[in-house]
């Protein structure tokens, strides 16, 4: 497969902490790619650097090149809000804003200059469809968006990421604080999303990474340990380590 | 309420009962905090009763409206009442947009350092300081150095300085407090600084600041130090005198005006009635101001 996403020895540092070392990992486009690891391996903050949400931190320096479609994202040349549009990103904790759904689905393309009310409308309704939202929430689309659930929150967090019109998903433990029913609703939807758009998830859940993705990477200390197709690598993991926490024993 | 043991011989299983200095002290400081809250509340309605008692039956619109009498009886407030909203207007006007402002550089864009440590300082000291000291700072600017005498002109924006601490400040805690979680979906979807700013961080924040306005609102209405002094204590003697450079004495000058000064009368009465129509103006301020974010908490909240 022709890889979308491209990083080549990238390196991180948030002030001396050396958080991401010589990772190169090359992403196919329309499919998932899911990076799993412990706690504090990186695999959070390389998802952060795709869509540069790390410049925020203070102290975080970036060495290295990250390509997307072959346009080197820090260059430069890339306007930081016009890589964001193309990257929508869905958090841990569901973060709807304490507006109407409908103003929440509404909020990015309105930032992006797009006006009028029916192809605002369209939009909103077409997200909400594409998030599997829209038969729960069509009948009062001004209700806030506080008042559903937290798998339904996240599900619009994602309808919200997705009004923008971006190419790239990233998922940073979107389900780590659902239950199960709201996991596997999420899991489904990202099963039919990947078709239409580049999806890189970051899990704690070595079965959900089983589970959804095609391609998994394994993290360990800021590094790149195994990368494989998501079958081979829990199949048969070339690596001791990949073995072991693949099998439980730690992590 | 006490409970009698039932006599349930087959039942060997039992909870225990928890007695002991915890339980007891659990009970005591519920008593106390219920005790304290009736206490304060009686005594806020208390006073509410004392000041508004006498006052507010006399109220007319006559009163209100009226204008004020050097020696005769049955004079009004009506410039008084009308320099206080003008001034407290003006003052707003000035006031907010730049508390608003420095509140959001200090929040967002300053950095951090020792400096901007030495401002903050200087913001939390400035709004704790006499306000009287801003009345000086007027006179030295706008009756000494400008030369314009006392004016609302002067008494407005002596109030804005005296108000712009308290409003940056607020505005800044107000802004930190916003969950970085909504800031972070904000930045995701592209949306630049000042968008962020705009949409989320303002509209979040705007509970904290409009209860800031409020208070500033409140003490601006209340003020009499800095407006004795930068606008003195008497009125133009017109109603609707919109000129900046008029003499702008307000309700709560007037208020002490009528108590120490004035040799009409029915200065007693004149008194009791300019507290109750002060008291009912600070209350719907706080309500005026409250409302629209009553509606759209209502609106946007679970």
């Amino acid at each position: 497969m022709q890889p979308f996403i491209e990083m080549n020895k990238l390196n991180l540092y948030y002030g001396e902490f050396h958080a991401l070392k010589d990772v190169s990992v090359q992403i196919p486009e329309r499919a998932i790619t899911a990076f799993i690891g412990p706690s504090g391996c990186g695999k959070s903050t390389l998802l952060r650097t795709l869509n540069r949400m790390n410049d925020r931190i203070p102290g975080a320096r970036v060495e290295g090149r990250v390509a997307i479609g072959g346009i080197d994202i820090y260059s430069g040349e890339v306007h930081v809000e016009s890589l964001r549009k193309k990257i929508g990103m869905v958090f841990q904790q569901p973060n709807p804003f304490p507006k109407s759904i409908y103003d929440n689905v509404a909020f990015g393309p309105k930032q992006h200059g797009i006006r009028g009310k029916k192809k605002l409308d369209e939009l909103v309704e077409q997200s909400l469809r594409s998030a599997v939202l829209w038969d729960e929430v069509k009948d009062d689309l001004r209700r806030p968006a506080l008042s559903l659930s937290g798998g339904q929150q996240q599900r619009l967090c994602i309808a919200r990421a997705l009004a923008v019109e971006p190419d790239i998903l990233l998922m940073d433990e979107a389900t780590s604080a659902l239950d199960p029913i709201s996991t596997f609703k999420i899991e489904e939807l990202t099963h039919e999303l990947k078709d239409r758009y580049t999806i890189v998830m970051v899990t704690h859940n070595m079965q959900q990474a089983a589970r959804v993705s095609q391609q998994t990477v394994f993290f360990l200390n800021g590094e790149v340990i195994e990368h494989d197709a998501t079958r081979q690598l829990f199949a048969n993991p070339v690596d001791s380590r990949t073995q072991d926490y693949i099998s439980g024993r730690f992590g | 309420m006490s409970v009698k043991k039932p006599a349930h011989p087959t039942l060997a299983y039992s909870f225990g009962k928890r007695r002991g200095a915890s339980v007891l002290l659990d009970r005591l400081f519920t008593g106390l905090v219920w005790g304290t809250g009736i206490i304060v509340i009686l005594f806020i309605v208390g006073l509410l009763f004392l000041l508004l008692e006498k006052g507010l039956p006399q109220l007319s619109w006559n009163f209100l409206y009226g204008l004020p009498s050097e020696i005769e009886e049955g004079g009004g407030i009506g410039p008084a009442l009308f320099n206080s909203f003008y001034v407290l207007i003006i003052s707003l006007i000035v006031s907010i947009p730049i508390g608003i402002a420095a509140g959001i550089y200090l929040a967002e864009f300053a950095p951090n350092n020792k400096l901007i440590e030495v401002v903050r300082i200087c913001v939390e000291g400035l709004s704790s300081v006499p306000s009287i000291i801003f009345g000086l700072f007027g006179i030295a600017l706008f009756v000494e150095f400008f030369e314009i005498g006392l004016t609302i002109l002067g008494a407005a924006i002596s109030l804005a300085f005296l108000n712009l601490p308290v409003l940056t400040r607020v505005t800044e805690e107000s802004i930190r407090a916003v969950p970085v979680e909504l800031r972070n979906a904000s930045f995701a979807l592209g949306s630049t600084h000042l968008q962020t700013i705009r949409r989320v961080l303002l509209p979040v924040a705007m509970n904290g600041i409009m209860t800031g306005i409020c208070l500033t609102a409140g003490r601006a209405f209340g003020e009499s130090a800095v407006i004795i002094l930068t606008a003195g204590v008497s009125t133009s003697g017109e109603m609707w005198d919109f000129n900046l450079l008029s003499p702008g004495g307000t309700l709560a000058v007037h208020l002490w005006y009528v108590q120490s000064e004035a040799i009409v009368p029915d200065a007693q009465e004149i008194a009791q009635k300019t507290t109750a129509v002060l008291i009912i103006v600070a209350l719907l301020i706080n309500i005026v101001f409250r409302v629209p974010l009553w509606l759209n908490e209502r609106k946007n909240k679970a």
